[in-house]
């Protein structure tokens, strides 16, 4: 619903800004938008298709299960209530692997899976400081390949699209550390 | 040529053998996934539709520029390049806008100059936080979500001006 006010919005400022100055012919404009968008998805669609593939192979070889149980130990550190119960740590770790291997629909189920079971360990309405943690690690977005943005900027013509990933790799990093420490400060101040 | 230029077919070769070697049906992966990766490209297609206009209706009457002109004191003081403003607001609320707002950014500046370098850095390294955290939350039956908003968007602020840092220096 938020997304319906937001467009809204958006199209009303520019026809109230067109109106006070002298703005370009808003009808073409608009049109121009829309066929464009076309013609990103037409030259995302290769890549995109590429990389659903790759990510399903991951999937069935194993190799995403592989990289959560190496991760069990580190999420232990970070989530240890939610790490006493098996299953939800399994969910966490599937949860953050997923995430790191740019497998966004597969993270979304499994982190869900986690938080309520950490709800069920807390009960109530109320966000534990580990539900929170969790929350702030996936709106972080620690990607180890970012293919959508590479799928991107090759689509409009790189000349290496992926050389962006030691600066996606340590921004990552920066953003998590953050979060994790105003996290570990508001706790505080939100009883 | 860049080590990252033989990333794809390395990737691509390792996970294949490594599929392989648990007689795992290589080829019908691949192409279940690419139908799962069309499918994708349908849902998120009326989005781009929809938001790219607006994009353009946003540029055309000049609302973009004004915005970018008032906001551009505060962006500079976190070190974020003012050109990269459009995407900062827009990246925390939906992922698909993003996406179109930073096509829109990259095609501007071309994707190699450090304004498009820097887009691409943000856009990989930040996520839809108000998405994720109405999502994650309405699924765990949580109201009282305390400090998980602030300290997302704290992440995130770090995260736009750690791009704008890195993508200069890497």
């Amino acid at each position: 619903m938020a997304m319906s006010y937001i467009w809204a919005l958006l199209v009303g400022l520019s026809l109230v800004c067109a109106l006070a100055g002298d703005g370009g012919d808003l009808s073409r404009a608009a049109l121009a938008g829309a066929g464009r968008a076309v013609e990103l998805g037409i030259s995302l669609t290769g890549s995109l298709c590429l990389w659903s593939g790759f990510s399903l192979v991951l999937e069935r070889s194993g190799l995403r299960a592989g990289l959560g149980r190496l991760l069990a130990p580190l999420l232990g550190r970070l989530f240890p209530k939610a790490a006493r119960d098996e299953a939800v740590l399994g969910a966490l770790c599937g949860n953050v692997t997923a995430n790191l291997l740019g497998l966004g629909n597969a993270a979304t189920p499994l982190g869900i899976e986690a938080l309520r079971g950490m709800q069920a360990q807390s009960g109530g309405d109320r966000a534990s400081d580990e539900m929170c943690r969790l929350v702030v690690l996936n709106t972080a977005s620690v990607q180890l390949l970012p293919t959508t943005v590479a799928a991107l900027r090759g689509s409009l013509g790189s000349a290496a699209p992926f050389d962006i990933l030691p600066a996606v790799w340590l921004c990552s990093l920066f953003s998590v550390g953050a979060g994790l420490g105003a996290a570990a400060l508001l706790r505080r101040l939100w009883p | 040529m860049a080590l990252t230029g033989y990333l794809i077919p390395a990737l691509l070769l390792g996970v294949s053998v490594l599929a392989l070697g648990r007689r795992v049906d290589l080829y019908s992966a691949l192409l279940e996934g690419g139908q799962r990766g069309l499918e994708l490209v349908k849902t998120v297609l009326p989005a781009l539709v929809m938001l790219l206009t607006a994009v353009e209706l946003l540029r055309a009457s000049g609302a973009a520029a004004l915005l970018t002109r008032l906001l551009s004191p505060a962006a500079r003081l976190l070190g974020i390049p003012p050109e990269t403003l459009p995407l900062v607001l827009i990246r925390p609320l939906s992922g698909s806008a993003a996406l179109a707002v930073g096509a829109d950014l990259m095609a501007a500046y071309g994707p190699d100059s450090l304004i498009g370098r820097t887009v691409a850095v943000m856009m990989g390294s930040t996520e839809t936080t108000f998405y994720t955290v109405s999502v994650y939350f309405a699924a765990a039956g949580v109201k009282r979500t305390r400090y998980a908003v602030p300290a997302a968007l704290i992440a995130d602020l770090t995260g736009f001006a750690a791009a704008s840092l890195l993508a200069r220096l890497l």
